[in-house]
């Protein structure tokens, strides 16, 4: 039980999820597609919305949907890691996994490191098609930290929730379970425009979204004018802690049925 | 002949109908994802009704056409589901070997997503009105939203059968969902196309035929009878399905033979 096996693990988990993410192309495309398609549609689509009365973010609605674009590639890049253990647990592999592995743990750590690697190279992709596509970012080095440190923590927490229902639930049909919330908790936040904007029962609804703390100071970042920056990294590593013992329930209740 | 016919399609057609609607998986988030996403952009695009030359000061009577439209891209996915399943299952390969008309084999498969879409439409008009969306076309207008809306389950739930007897894969007909999902977004879906300010988006929304669709429903909820965006609308969601249905049928004979 050292903290090599731990390692080793981790490292093989890890290894063989990015593998099959890099090496498939019906996993690889939609990852990459969707936030990208997203990105396309609300920057061009909805960019005379920035002409508003009262919308105030300098750095124009290309840079204003890139913050939430990032967050959401950030957020679903660890909600279809969960689907991947869900796969893993319906073709065997876990069940496998969980009964040769010296420490379990690192089943799960070997999981976050794919899910990590996922998200880098999604927001690295969307962070130069915003680039060609004109973004003006007057972000500064330590506002670029802050920026993509908390959307690897919001992955790291989708990640974590993905993986405690994929291994309570053990199927794929458990994958409504993990997008839905995540979905619902993104797009109540000031997603389109900036919260004094919003109106009716969705301004009600941001008002008490913790994400809506995480979004803005990730526009904050983006416009080189940080704000609400402990809040938000208090809700993310919040969230993250808070994950980290949902997904070892699930591992728990995964050993069990093993 | 005619009355086998009208048999063959009544069968089929009422297995369909009820596969469709016994399967609350099929029928639920059809609903309740279009109702989702009309509620949050009614209040999250709201602030948009300010901009100069908005047609209307309610974004939910704007934005309730993408209801229809969104509903209808479901039936795509269900149609396909629907379609696969009886190619990876055997039963159309049964069904090959009964005097059975393509046509009517066709016919019958697509009931149940126009059942699906009848449901749906309704729905929306429904929440809309209770939401505060009034018709401007009134109770007229209202059955011709209905109408259309059906019109364009048909093309979409056509294009997804087509993918499904093509292919014979679930799988495939879950991969050109997020392709239809992109028409839906490439269009004049969030606002009019004179007010999108990106050239190149506005093109593609322009020769998109999704924009018709949303259009059409749209002038009848927010500005009464328009004779022209009417046609285009029918037009477009027609023309979809007419097409998508004569390649379903290609498709169907191509499957038959090889069974």
């Amino acid at each position: 039980m050292s903290r090599g096996s731990f390692t080793s693990v981790a490292r093989a988990v890890a290894w063989r999820s990015i593998h099959s993410f890099f090496t498939n192309p019906a996993i690889i495309i939609p990852s990459a597609l969707f936030p990208l398609f997203f990105f396309t549609a609300f920057a061009g689509g909805l960019s005379r919305v920035d002409s508003v009365p009262g919308f105030d973010f300098d750095s124009g609605y290309t840079a204003f949907v890139y913050g939430f674009v990032l967050l959401q590639a950030s957020a679903f890049g660890g909600v279809f890691a969960g689907f991947a253990i869900a796969r893993d647990f319906e073709s065997g592999f876990s069940r496998r996994l969980l009964l040769a592995a010296p420490r379990r743990s690192g089943i799960v750590t070997g999981y976050w490191l794919a899910a990590l690697a996922r998200a880098l190279f999604t927001v690295g992709l969307i962070t130069v098609v915003a680039l060609v596509a004109g973004m003006d970012i007057a972000a500064g080095g330590l506002d670029l930290v802050g920026l993509y440190t908390l959307a690897l923590l919001v992955n790291a927490a989708t990640m974590l929730f993905g993986c405690g229902v994929a291994m309570r639930l053990r199927t794929m049909q458990a994958g409504p379970a993990m997008q839905v919330p995540v979905f619902l908790l993104l797009f109540l936040a000031p997603v389109w425009v900036p919260y004094d904007l919003l109106t009716g029962w969705v301004k009600t609804a941001a008002t008490v979204n913790p994400i809506t703390l995480v979004l803005e100071a990730d526009r904050g970042f983006i416009a080189g004018d940080p704000v609400k920056v402990l809040a938000a990294f208090a809700v993310a590593a919040g969230l993250a802690a808070l994950m980290v013992l949902w997904a070892r329930g699930g591992l728990r209740s995964a050993e069990q049925a093993a | 002949m005619s009355g086998g016919f009208a048999f063959q399609v009544g069968a089929l057609a009422r297995r369909s109908v009820l596969r469709t609607l016994r399967q609350p998986a099929m029928v639920i988030p059809s609903l309740f994802f279009p109702l989702l996403l009309l509620s949050i952009n009614a209040g999250g695009l709201d602030s948009a009704t300010e901009l100069p030359g908005f047609p209307t000061d309610s974004y939910l009577q704007f934005a309730l056409a993408i209801a229809f439209v969104q509903g209808a891209l479901f039936s795509a996915n269900s149609a396909g589901t629907n379609v696969s399943n009886d190619v990876e299952t055997g039963f159309l390969n049964r069904l090959a070997l009964t005097p059975l008309r393509r046509l009517a084999l066709l016919m019958g498969q697509l009931a149940g997503i126009m059942a699906l879409g009848l449901l749906q439409a309704v729905t929306f008009l429904v929440v809309g009105l209770v939401a505060g969306a009034g018709i401007e076309a009134g109770v007229t207008g209202a059955v011709v939203i209905v109408v259309l809306s059906l019109v364009i389950s048909l093309a979409f739930g056509s294009i997804g059968a087509f993918v499904a007897l093509r292919t014979g894969s679930g799988e495939a007909v879950q991969g050109i969902f997020p392709l239809l999902f992109a028409a839906l977004f490439l269009s004049s879906m969030a606002l009019p196309r004179n007010l999108i300010e990106t050239a190149w988006f506005r093109e593609v929304a322009t020769y998109n035929p999704v924009s018709y669709m949303l259009e059409a429903i749209r002038s009848l909820v927010i500005f009464g009878w328009d004779g022209e965006a009417l046609a285009l609308g029918f037009a477009c969601a027609g023309g979809v399905a007419l097409i998508a249905i004569l390649a379903a049928s290609s498709a169907l004979r191509t499957r038959m033979v090889r069974t």
